[in-house]
């Protein structure tokens, strides 16, 4: 007879405690069914790629190979592709900024500028004050380095400078370090929210007032639907503010081609820094966009995709508008890719999930968007990738899953499960 | 010999049945790698593909509604296919929990005390009415649980009155009916059962020590969470006892090929039965692979002649 018993991985011993709280997650396996046709998935937030002219893009790629393989098949520099770093000048132009090509750092998607920057900024216990509620990739970079995340209160303008003000005082007055200051200024994920230029100057006087870096994440900037694209706030400050781009919603995510913006003394540290974690970007990937900004109408494609998913975005709005439950409210997003939906009182986004999946819908419980228990109330519609038609099928699902869940509570009196939900309540990136 | 595992489905244990087939579509290639082994989801089309490309013989690795519920059996015996484990009937009776408890009641086995109610009752009379009169009957502390549907997906335990309401709720978001059972304290084990040469066999115990108080879903599917014992710590009086309950379970269930009875032993030493599986999971971290790899029976040659024999069974 055995003794001792078995735990199936010998190293369960061995991890570090940050690893504790990964663990299999009912969220998850439900998200798994949500990437079958079956089901409207409005839950992740993948582009639609299908919207690119994908025999460009061909011919582009067999150019590169054809003409300059032998560059783009090798290692390069840690701080990402020289002629790249110039084009993405243009980019960033856009949102009224001007730098130089070597205050730019080339990442594998922003998300690895994301980590960088938390790497070399936070120690364990640095507070970082975030929106409520926020990215949640960005939560899970700074949960990874331990930090202390303070979310931060929002309206429909965005992150309340007022609030922002009183959270740098209540941590000083505590005596805790605070690091970052992260914002999404425009088309918030997964608020759906859009910081005004006032806000915008305000929230950087405050941020300059207290001392404290401002980590400006902007994948969605270009993607708004009416007017010229937001200004950054970068533009108004280039040695207090880091910014973060990506080429994953202007062109393609799979690319995972992003970049930091960042004052001389931290670039120079976010390249050593990306050199000890993948010692370069990757060559191909670079010098792929790098051709197809060189070559394609790629401000005409942004105009492209905008279209599509302001389409989406009516769809999405008007089926809400036509279906949801009395005491639903909603976001209206002026871009980008998300809706955020706070559902009629007493219910609970997480615990009706089971039952949006059965029905064949699905969507983000809000919780997985805070790092406090906040949320449960809340959940994000991304609108980004269903076909309008199935966007207003799913609407319809949702409607009659929120309804029946109104009926729960009122039979029970409550609408949460005894039960809370352990692990990542978030989708892998490639569910959508 | 071309073999098609069917995983998959839009079940919430959609991911565990992924898992479990691709392991046992390896460990099929790896001992008849002259056999064709396909993997499948089972979709819209799937009528279409068995009928392009029909299988000699179908292993359904489906958990979950629409999986274990019978009603793909019942399609493969309308289409002649063979495929391996219970049929449709069987497996409509092993998946719905109370029925099952009362066929084995009904036969002599012990099974907590239970009652199973749906939505309807609570709304109709009343839940604070209907959950006093349930607690009278029962008594505390309840398992709480979806009354088909595996996984341990919306189960809670609960201690005091005032939690049940949310364990209803917890229970209700993954089915309409729900199973309310006295929750007996003492070592849960899981048996596997097989057909092999025309005989019934028990496999050796595995016991569950999870570090909380349920084995839940990450209990179950987290390597590390959970500590196993295979053999079970149990005398050889108990393990033949809870072998025993197994092998009846599976026979008076009419169930075939395969199986796995979930059962506690209580401080006295008494099995209860608990639920049993006509698909059991067959991920890194199931029970049944343990129980294999205890008795040194491996996967591929098991689920090999279990594949054979379900095709000559249709001869």
């Amino acid at each position: 007879m055995t003794t001792a018993g078995s735990r199936l991985d010998p190293w369960v011993d061995a991890y570090a405690a940050r690893a504790n709280a990964m663990r299999a997650s009912e969220i998850r396996a439900l998200f798994a069914v949500a990437s079958r046709p079956e089901v409207v998935s409005l839950a992740g937030g993948m582009p639609y790629v299908q919207a690119l002219p994908i025999d460009m893009l061909t011919q582009t790629a067999q150019r590169l190979l054809v003409e300059r393989g032998s560059v783009a098949l090798q290692y390069g520099s840690g701080q990402g592709d020289q002629g790249l770093r110039e084009q993405i000048l243009d980019v960033i132009g856009e949102v009224g900024i001007t730098a130089h090509p070597d205050d730019i750092v080339v990442t594998t998607g922003s998300q690895m500028a994301l980590d960088l920057v938390t790497r070399i900024f936070c120690d364990p216990g640095d507070v970082v004050l975030v929106e409520a509620p926020s990215y949640v990739g960005a939560l899970g970079v700074f949960r990874a380095y331990e930090c202390d995340v303070v979310h931060v209160a929002m309206d429909d303008e965005g992150l309340v400078p007022q609030a922002l003000s009183d959270a740098l005082d209540r941590c000083r007055a505590e005596g805790r370090r605070v690091k970052l200051i992260y914002t999404i200024p425009s088309f918030h994920n997964p608020a759906g929210v859009t910081q005004g230029a006032g806000r915008r100057a305000e929230i950087l006087r405050i941020a300059q007032a207290a001392g404290v870096l401002l980590l400006e994440d902007d994948p969605y900037g270009l993607l708004g639907f009416e007017g010229e694209p937001p200004r950054a706030i970068r533009a108004d400050d280039a040695e207090g503010v880091i910014y973060l781009g990506s080429f994953s919603k202007t062109i393609a995510s799979g690319l995972r081609v992003g970049w930091a913006v960042a004052p001389h003394g931290v670039r120079e540290k976010l390249v050593l820094a990306a050199e000890a974690a993948v010692l370069c970007p990757s060559n191909y990937a670079q010098l792929t966009v790098s051709e197809y900004l060189a070559t394609q109408p790629w401000r005409e494609q942004i105009k492209t995709f905008r279209e599509v998913y302001r389409e989406r975005r009516d769809a999405l709005l008007e089926s809400l508008q036509a279906l949801m439950p009395e005491g639903t409210t909603w976001t209206i997003p002026a871009g980008g890719f998300y809706s955020w939906l706070t559902l009629p009182e007493g219910l609970d986004a997480t615990a009706m999930l089971p039952r949006a999946v059965a029905n064949l819908v699905a969507y983000v419980p809000g919780t997985g968007f805070y790092v406090d228990g906040q949320g449960r109330q809340n959940l994000r519609l991304s609108y980004c990738y269903p076909e309008p038609d199935r966007i207003r099928e799913g609407v319809r699902r949702l409607s009659a899953v929120i309804e029946s869940e109104l009926e729960l509570v009122h039979t029970f009196g409550t609408a949460h499960a005894l039960n809370p939900v352990t692990g990542s309540t978030v989708p892998s990136p490639d569910l959508a | 010999m071309h073999v098609l595992v069917l995983a998959g489905g839009l079940s919430a244990e959609r991911d565990v049945s992924l898992r479990s087939g691709r392991r046992v579509a390896e460990a099929l290639r790896t001992e008849r790698p002259e056999w064709e082994v396909n993997l499948s989801d089972v979709d819209a089309d799937l009528l279409d593909r068995l009928a392009d490309h029909r299988p000699d013989v179908i292993i359904p690795l489906l958990h979950g509604a629409a999986g274990e519920d019978g009603a793909l059996r019942d399609v493969l015996e309308c289409l002649g296919i063979p495929f391996v484990g219970s049929a449709g009937a069987a497996s409509r009776l092993a998946f719905d929990k109370p029925v099952a408890k009362q066929l084995v009641l009904d036969h002599g086995l012990r099974t907590p005390d239970c009652v199973a109610m749906p939505q309807s009752t609570f709304r109709e009379l009343g839940a604070s009415g209907v959950l006093r009169a349930v607690v009278t009957r029962l008594g505390l502390p309840l398992v709480v649980k979806p009354a088909r549907g595996g996984s341990a997906l919306g189960a809670s335990i609960v201690h005091e009155a005032a939690e049940l309401p949310s364990a209803m709720v917890g229970a209700f978001a993954y089915g309409d009916v729900v199973l309310m059972e006295q929750y007996i304290t003492g070592t849960e084990v899981a048996i596997g059962v097989f057909e092999r040469d025309d005989d019934v066999l028990a496999l050796p115990g595995v016991e569950i020590v999870p570090q909380g108080e349920l084995y839940d879903y990450a209990a179950r599917y987290t390597a590390g969470t959970t500590e196993f014992f295979c053999p079970a710590r149990l005398d050889a009086e108990r393990e033949m006892q809870a072998q025993a309950m197994a092998l009846s379970v599976h026979v008076l269930l009419g169930l075939r090929d395969w199986s796995r009875t979930d059962l506690i032993i209580d401080a006295a030493g008494t099995p209860w039965f608990l639920e049993v599986n006509a698909a059991p999971g067959m991920t890194e971290t199931s029970l049944v692979p343990q129980a294999l790899s205890a008795a040194e029976l491996p996967l591929g040659e098991l689920m090999a002649e279990l594949a054979e024999a379900a095709t000559s069974r249709s001869r």
